[in-house]
């Protein structure tokens, strides 16, 4: 085989061995010329220690390896059965099943309790409990199956006395265990099924709070209405300048919409975020309300929801002086998608009414000079328009 | 016909000698071989060479993920201005996830583990000479390769590799503006994809002719090994939804190169307008998981035919309902066409269409339910031997446990509201697909290790690897659950900008820790295969007492894997610890009349004569009993 030439060739080890000696002094040689000296050098005693680790580690197995053969060995010599590793392995499954169960057990505990915050949101708490339904249900299909299956392996580990038993079918049995798992799973979807109409066929009703919500890399942008509680239309041709979300001014609604920095809602009303997406397909995601939706360019989505604790009483909850919700984007968008998030803060009516009265219109003084020009420009095709917009 | 053709040609040339063949020489031996088995062996090397690179790609993001605020010098020694002052570029870090996703998926787990082994395994298990089209098969393995270098080649231009995660999702692969690995490796990620569906493609019909026209005398569908099953259906999915993704990457390459706007619309970047109007990002999700989805058990369905076989070899069993396992199979293929949309519940797709696709998806659970209880029942009462093959086969049973459970959280769209794209889908995806096909991969290599390359592989070490990977592999995905629970996203490059990840740090310490930990012990794997390659010990011709064909050619490979007649198939591959019988295994070729002692009524379904002669030499039997 000409494979086999080439590998016990002795020339190539030697050139190899060559190669790195000389190679890589020359290699050292540069980088050290190169390095800058304010610039941490890489620290070869370091990493050689972690190497030699390795090494090492890699030495005493296969002399734990060699130490067992001579075992083995000696064993047979003397006429009696080695090491049964059929026996080893069984009963290293079933210390497996054990400590895998304890460990399971543990962090359930530890870091279950650390996950799932508390739903902040109407449609929040039906989820959750949708949840935990299908969490009890895997965790017991986990555990049986899991356990069946080490202690099938310990039980039936390999006899040389034994002979196995000759099953090919059962069409019984066969029948049970494919009707348990449909008829589960169709509770399930029955369950999911109603629960995320209801979370998604949302019609809209008087009263709610329409907020836009624009994702682009890497922030957002919030627009409120004004008074009149309609937001005015956009266009993505108008961006640019000091109008970044290319509001519509020929559309009078646009005038009083507000912006603002951080996303406030009043407690108990129902809120429908109208979600857009400049450049990427972006991710509104607020895990405490139960809230995701994706923003797409080209494709304005929405989603409606209640918030039903306010952020100081949460804060109580969690002892957390400092909690706050958050809005971050979960689809990969970039560079710094791992750093775009929004404070939401969810207030008492009382307080909204306050902070919304605060809040800036998006037609700054700025925009308006900016318009004019433009204004002057379109004024020919749009007459009827223009003198709408300015008698209001 | 082509199989009568295929086979006389076949045997010519065994007759006439062997003044046929060219010249063995060392390329057209190693290098342009059209001998199924060394292309086997071809794929599986360079499937093991993009694992390693792939792993290695994970690990350099998992210290990236539990050290965040650290700089590590010799990083940028290594990686040069993707890592610069020794700290991993955020947007080089997108890139090694999309890199180390691709490769994973594609180069590894499907051609990897489906080129490897259907390639050797479909004509030694059905009794063939060769594949249909030895060329053709030959080109896949080069269309394979030529994507493997180019996905690779990557690495080396300006800007870096493709970054906009493995599902490249436009407009953020389709504007190079919008992040640096859109730009020119984004294109060659495409072109990288192109050659590979087209290798894919050509391997998936050959696969499925040879399976249909090639089988030996006496091989009906209903006595092929379920490892011929599945790859035969993994191939017939793989044709079937393999062309829709080049159908969304050619739309794609249109929008990136020619002005279109099949994905683009209404968007603005840095400020600048583009002209892009009309289209849907949404379209290229739904091109996308047409296939993306038959891809998942693209991936699985191998595994799960290798250790179907290698279970019930190693249980000395037979498995636990053959006809229930196929069917099922066909069930999971049938089904997984209709079940794309749940990866896309929050797209902005329809939200009635998100209720429907729910219900198709949970459907897909009941065949899953069925494999894994017919698993568990075929380890019951067995008499099992753990070689590390058999220990391969029980991970990727436990994985697929696992990982498949929690597949009924997220494909319930109820609750993908608060689980999309966060770190529970990693944990799911990476043991019910990702561990779970690894180990169908790794098993099939233990066990036809003898059959490939004529050694076998070192026991001790096997065990050893066993072990080690499969605690590091729940060690590192079980945490990972609960950080997706707590709504901790996936693909962020670090946690540090939130006070509420932050607790999570000493949790990702722990995952980097125990992969890297994982990452080691494939250092006993690599020794042990390269080693075991040269200097193993020589295997016999049936190591692991196994019925099926391929056990019956010859040690020493050869074109055309039999001398002389290709052997008859009599049998179902499964008659282990056949009461009545002398030995705990019946090969496939040993006819009925051999076996009187150990017969039974269900063996002769569809054949009264047979049954007839049952009948007779039982009576007689017993009369001979009742006498002595």
């Amino acid at each position: 085989m000409a494979f086999k030439r080439l590998i016990t060739s002795k020339k190539i080890p030697a050139f190899f061995a060559a190669f790195m000696l000389l190679g890589t002094n020359l290699l050292m040689a540069q980088t050290a010329t190169a390095a800058d000296p304010a610039k941490p050098g890489v620290d070869w005693l370091n990493v050689s220690y972690y190497v030699l680790l390795f090494l090492l580690l890699a030495v005493s197995i296969a002399i734990a390896g060699k130490i067992l053969k001579v075992y083995d060995l000696t064993q047979q010599i003397q006429g009696k059965k080695g090491i049964n590793w059929n026996n080893v392995m069984g009963v290293v499954c079933i210390l497996f099943l054990i400590v895998g169960g304890i460990g399971a057990w543990w962090e359930f505990a530890v870091q279950g309790a650390m996950s799932l915050p508390e739903a902040a949101s109407k449609h929040g708490v039906k989820i959750d409990d949708m949840f935990w339904t299908t969490t009890v249900i895997t965790f017991i299909v986990f555990v049986i199956t899991q356990v069946l299956l080490f202690t099938f392996l310990f039980r039936y580990r390999h006899s040389e006395k034994r002979r196995a038993y000759f099953l090919p079918h059962n069409n019984t049995i066969e029948k049970v265990w494919t009707i348990i798992p449909a008829i589960v799973l169709t509770v399930l979807v029955i369950f999911g099924f109603f629960t995320w109409q209801e979370v998604e066929n949302t019609t809209n009703t008087k009263g709610d709070i329409n907020i836009d919500i624009t994702g682009h890399q890497f922030a957002w942008y919030l627009r409120y209405p004004g008074p009149d509680g309609i937001l005015g239309k956009k266009n993505f041709r108008l961006i640019g300048g000091s109008n970044a979300l290319g509001i519509d001014y020929t559309d009078k609604n646009s005038f009083d919409d507000l912006s603002a920095d951080t996303l406030v809602l009043p407690v108990n009303k129902s809120i429908r975020i109208n979600i857009f997406a400049q450049d990427v397909i972006h991710s509104v995601y607020m895990p405490h309300f139960r809230v995701q939706q994706n923003a797409v360019p080209g494709l304005p989505t929405f989603f409606k929801f209640t918030p039903t604790i306010t952020t100081a009483e949460m804060q109580r909850k969690v002892e957390d002086p400092k909690f706050e919700y958050l809005l971050y984007c979960n689809k990969i968008c970039g560079g710094s998608h791992y750093n775009m998030q929004k404070v939401v803060r969810v207030v008492t009516q009382g307080e909204y009414n306050q902070w919304i009265a605060k809040q800036k219109p998006y037609l700054t003084y700025q925009l308006r000079q900016e318009l004019k020009l433009a204004a002057a420009a379109d004024q020919k095709k749009s007459i009827s328009q223009n003198t709408l917009a300015l008698n209001n | 016909m082509s199989t009568a053709a295929v086979h006389d040609h076949g045997v010519v040339h065994h007759e006439e000698g062997h003044e046929h063949h060219p010249k063995a020489t060392f390329l057209n031996t190693y290098v342009f071989s059209q001998d199924h088995k060394m292309i086997a062996k071809q794929f599986l090397i360079t499937g093991i060479t993009m694992a390693v690179i792939a792993m290695l790609l994970s690990v350099l993001f998992r210290i990236q993920l539990a050290y965040p605020d650290k700089s590590f010098p010799l990083l940028e020694t290594l990686l040069g201005r993707f890592a610069p002052e020794g700290r991993l570029d955020p947007e080089f870090y997108l890139s090694l996830v999309t890199i180390h996703g691709t490769i994973m998926v594609f180069f590894v787990l499907t051609a990897g583990l489906s080129g490897t082994f259907s390639n050797l395994l479909i004509p030694l298990q059905v009794g063939s000479r060769d594949m249909a089209s030895p060329f053709v098969n030959m080109l896949s393995y080069w269309f394979f390769f030529t994507a493997c270098v180019i996905m690779i080649s990557s690495f080396f231009v300006q800007k870096g590799p493709a970054g906009a995660g493995w599902t490249v999702y436009p407009p953020l692969s389709a504007l190079p503006t919008a992040m640096k690995g859109s730009g020119l490796g984004m294109t060659l990620w495409l072109v990288s994809m192109v050659c590979f569906v087209g290798s894919s493609l050509m391997g998936g019909i050959n696969y499925v002719s040879t399976v249909l026209n090639m089988r030996t005398k006496g091989m009906d569908l209903w006595k092929m090994p379920l490892t011929i099953w599945a790859f035969f259906l993994t191939a017939v999915l793989g044709v079937l939804s393999f062309p829709v993704l080049v159908a969304g990457v050619v739309l794609l390459i249109f929008d990136r190169s020619f002005g279109t706007s099949f994905y683009l619309s209404d968007i603005v970047v840095l400020g600048k307008v583009m002209p892009y109007e009309g289209g849907s990002p949404i379209l290229f999700q739904h091109l996308f998981w047409f296939l993306g989805h038959p891809e998942v058990y693209i991936v699985i369905m191998p595994a799960m035919g290798i250790s179907s076989e290698v279970m019930s070899v190693n249980s000395r069993k037979p498995i636990f309902g053959y006809h229930a396992m196929v069917y099922s199979l066909i069930g999971i293929t049938v089904l997984s066409f209709i079940v794309w949309g749940h990866h896309m519940f929050i797209t902005g797709m329809n939200p009635f269409l998100g209720g429907v696709f729910m219900i198709t998806t949970l459907i897909i659970a009941v065949p899953s339910a069925v494999k894994t209880f017919n698993w568990l029942a075929t380890l019951w009462r067995g008499n099992i031997r753990f070689t590390p093959a058999m220990l391969f086969a029980i991970g990727m049973v436990s994985f697929f446990i696992s990982g498949g459970l929690t597949g009924i959280f997220l494909g319930n769209a109820a609750l993908d509201i608060n689980l999309h794209d966060t770190y529970f889908v990693v944990a799911h995806f990476h043991l019910v697909m990702g561990s779970a096909a690894i180990f169908g991969m790794l098993a099939g290599v233990y066990h036809w290790f003898p059959k490939m390359f004529r050694r076998m592989m070192d026991e001790k070490l096997g065990y050893l690897h066993f072990w080690l990977t499969f605690i590091g592999a729940y060690l590192v995905f079980f945490p990972m659950h609960f950080m997706g629970v707590d709504g901790v996203p996936r693909r962020y490059y670090a946690f540090t900008e939130f006070a509420s990840m932050q607790r999570w740090l000493s949790v990702n310490m722990f995952i980097t820790w125990a992969a890297i930990m994982s990452a080691c012990a494939q250092v006993a794997f690599l020794y042990n295969f390269i080693h075991s390659i040269f200097w193993g010990k020589p295997t016999v011709q049936n190591p692991w007492g196994a019925n099926t064909l391929e056990w019956t050619a010859p040690i020493e490979h050869m074109h055309g894997n039999w001398p002389g007649e290709i052997p008859t198939v009599y049998r179902w591959p499964y008659d282990y610890s056949k009461p009545g019988a002398e030995e705990d295994f019946i090969p496939q070729t040993t006819p009925f009349s051999q076996t009187m002692s150990s017969n039974l009524p269900h063996d002769f379904e569809d054949n009264p004569a047979g049954l007839e002669e049952l009948k007779k030499w039982t009576s007689t039997h017993k009369a001979n009993e009742a006498v002595k």
